[in-house]
């Protein structure tokens, strides 16, 4: 990881919880961006984990908006910025929840006027900031506080909505993999319009796990084939390192999910169905890779 | 310069001579008319300004609010159903001290769809922190936004404004319109918290009581000290162009025994229902509400005050005729009228005098 700059624009003490990966993915975020970034945030955990007031956690600039609300107004302060002739990189960062469900609106306004901004979503599957209630992010069977019985819906397939906007950068990363995160951030952040990086980022609290297998949950749920690592380029899908191999060989899929406390009532059936559409997924991939679809 | 207007085109006139860095709009009946000019000056390259045709009012609220805390001037304009969609983001603009100066183009709320004046949706946004003025005529749509600019953006107030004007009654009539050579009247944007890569800050953050209340504290102080930049404003437009304002255009009222309070467009109509009512020997006077945040200081002892509600608070009464009461200790006869663009003429304005009951509330035009 040498080419990884040394200056932390993170504060070593953070509100974060043990083995948060989406405060470590947003170490590497800005790391990748440098000091001339402003970072937009909704109502999220990373809310609290920049501190309270007079304090902050975060050593570039923080403007903090409404939940619903990141994108919009991201796209007002990168307007402004480029009209007068700054170049500062604009990130909005935010949970699933302010992504998939709350902002979505605001998303999709964005993206489709072609803001210059980097819009990353760091998907811990629930809402966080506000307990562990589910999220249109949250996946089938998982237990949240308000899905005390696993949720009965699959995960909303946010990056096929972005998708849909064709935007000249997006790509999936996951917390585990901090050089591949880098590298796409960077990539990201050279090109002009609208980005968006999906991140996943294990939440021990939330995925009910020890706290210190953050790295490993990351990595099964890339090496079962849950999540997959990849970016689109001007339309043009690469499969990202990491899951290239385990796109070929697998490991199953309980694999990932026995290890959470999230999934302990998940039924053979519910397993077969994320199964199922892990599958699909795979296979809708692999085919965009090709050039098949 | 001398030319016909629309209320509409008079704001998007003065919008074009303070010439916002960055507007970001969302149309809706019957404010439209401003933003479509506005993006008209700016395809025509009349103006360089960023227009942001966003995606819903929420989001015009929200990219004002990112492109202001750059340090930039921005403008937006709504009305009706998009104020209310902004309410969350309105709050926000003013806690976060953000000088945004919004056209609404005062419209009633639904159900039922009605897009004719009222004022209630401004009066809904009341607590927002938002300085609010209303206006009555063309030319003072005009006016009043200039003034907007330099107000928000003096270092003692950094507090968003709101410019009502009712909703077609002025936003859609044509009346003569005289603009100005602005000069420096407004001077460049300086924003004292605007962001700095070279000094990363944290902007609204988590904030414990007692931090918070002081900043609470703070937005009324500005609220305040605003009284103090209003009148300077004022008085400064109309030894540079003319023509003078205060928190009330008053007609008649020092010698009257009956004073008509009313706001917006109502006003003209009280005066001329004034000029009845003196050649019938009743000494009346009308007192058109200018600014309702700050809420001015009102001399009404001793006279019988009659006023024109164009809004209602469900289960309270008029907010004028409320807010009227609390400040001075007056009882006046509360008359609710015009809602949802109801007509409301001179005659019928003489007429609530003529029959005025006061310490009571009447509903125009509504039979039991
Ligand atoms: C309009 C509005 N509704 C609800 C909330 C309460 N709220 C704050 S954060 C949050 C959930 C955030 O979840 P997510 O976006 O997934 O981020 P995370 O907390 O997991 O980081 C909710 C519901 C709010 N701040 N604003
Ligand atoms: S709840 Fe999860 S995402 Fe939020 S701070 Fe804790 S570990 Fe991080």
């Amino acid at each position: 990881m040498s080419e990884i700059p040394k200056e932390e624009y993170i504060k070593t003490c953070t509100a974060a919880c043990a083995g948060c990966s989406s405060s470590l993915c947003l170490r590497y975020v800005l790391k990748a961006a440098g000091p001339d970034t402003v970072l937009v945030i909704p109502a999220c955990c990373t809310s609290v984990i920049q501190g309270v007031y007079p304090n902050t956690s975060f050593n570039v600039p923080v403007y903090n908006i409404a939940f619903a609300a990141a994108a919009a107004c991201a796209s007002g302060m990168s307007k402004a910025f480029r009209s007068a002739g700054k170049k500062t990189n604009v990130i909005a960062y935010a949970g699933d929840g302010g992504t998939v469900d709350i902002g979505i609106q605001a998303l999709s306004g964005a993206f489709e006027r072609g803001t210059d901004f980097l819009y990353i979503c760091y998907d811990n599957e629930a809402y966080g900031n506000t307990g562990m209630q589910r999220s249109g992010a949250t996946p089938l069977g998982a237990l949240t506080t308000t899905t005390p019985g696993g949720k009965g819906e699959f995960k909303k397939d946010l990056d096929r909505i972005v998708a849909a906007h064709n935007p000249p950068y997006m790509a999936t990363a996951c917390s585990s993999y901090p050089l591949d995160l880098y590298k796409k951030v960077k990539k990201a952040l050279s090109i002009e319009g609208p980005k968006f990086i999906h991140i996943l980022a294990p939440c021990p609290p939330g995925w009910r796990y020890e706290s210190d297998r953050t790295i490993e949950m990351g990595k099964l749920a890339v090496k079962t084939g849950s999540w997959v690592l990849w970016e689109r380029e001007y339309g043009k899908l690469t499969v990202s390192g990491p899951s290239k191999a385990a796109m070929k060989n697998p490991l199953p899929l309980e694999e990932y999910l026995k290890g959470q406390g999230r999934f302990k009532k998940a039924t053979p059936e519910i397993i077969a169905k994320l199964q199922q559409a892990l599958n699909k997924n795979l296979e809708r991939i692999r085919k965009e890779e090709e050039g098949i679809c | 310069m001398l030319i016909i207007s629309t209320g509409n085109k008079a704001v998007a006139a003065a919008v074009k001579q303070a010439h916002p860095s960055v507007v970001a709009a969302y149309p809706i009946t019957p404010q439209t008319e401003i933003i479509e000019q506005i993006a008209n000056y700016v395809a025509n390259k009349e103006i360089e300004t960023e227009y942001i045709p966003v995606e819903s009012e929420h989001s015009a609220m929200a990219a004002c609010i990112g492109a202001s805390v750059t340090g930039v001037r921005t403008f937006t304009a709504t009305s009706s159903h998009g104020l209310l969609y902004m309410h969350e983001m309105l709050h926000w603009a003013a806690g976060a001290r953000l000088p945004i100066v919004m056209a609404n183009v005062n419209r009633a709320l639904g159900p039922g769809w009605n897009t004719w004046a009222e004022h209630t949706d401004a009066f809904s946004q009341r607590d927002t922190g938002w300085l609010q003025v209303f206006v009555g005529t063309v030319q003072e749509a005009y006016d009043a936004t200039l003034m907007a600019f330099r107000i928000a953006e003096d270092e003692r107030v950094l507090l968003p404004v709101m410019v009502n004007l009712d909703g077609f009654s002025l936003s859609h009539i044509m009346q003569s319109l005289d603009t100005v050579e602005l000069g420096d009247f407004i001077p460049p944007m300086k924003l004292p918290h605007a962001i700095d890569v070279n000094n990363p800050m944290g902007y609204g953050p988590m904030t414990g009581p007692a931090d918070y209340f002081t900043f609470r504290w703070d937005i009324e102080r500005s609220m305040r000290d605003a009284r103090d930049v209003i009148r300077e404003t004022e008085e400064e437009f109309a030894r540079r162009f003319g023509r003078k304002y205060g928190p009330t255009e008053d007609y008649l009222c020092e010698d009257a025994d009956v004073v008509v309070v009313s706001m917006g467009t109502l006003g003209k109509e009280a005066e001329v229902a004034v000029d009845i009512l003196r050649k019938e020997g009743i000494k009346a006077g009308s007192m058109r509400l200018r600014w309702f945040r700050p809420f001015p200081d009102l001399d009404l002892k001793g006279k019988e005050v009659v006023v024109i509600d164009r809004d209602y608070s469900f289960g309270f009464g008029g907010v004028v005729a409320a807010s009227i009461r609390a400040k001075t200790g007056v009882e006046c006869y509360n008359v609710i009228a015009g809602l949802g663009g109801q007509e409301v003429t001179y005659d019928d304005i003489a007429g609530f005098v003529r029959d005025r009951k006061i310490g009571e509330e009447m509903w125009f035009g509504v039979s039991e």
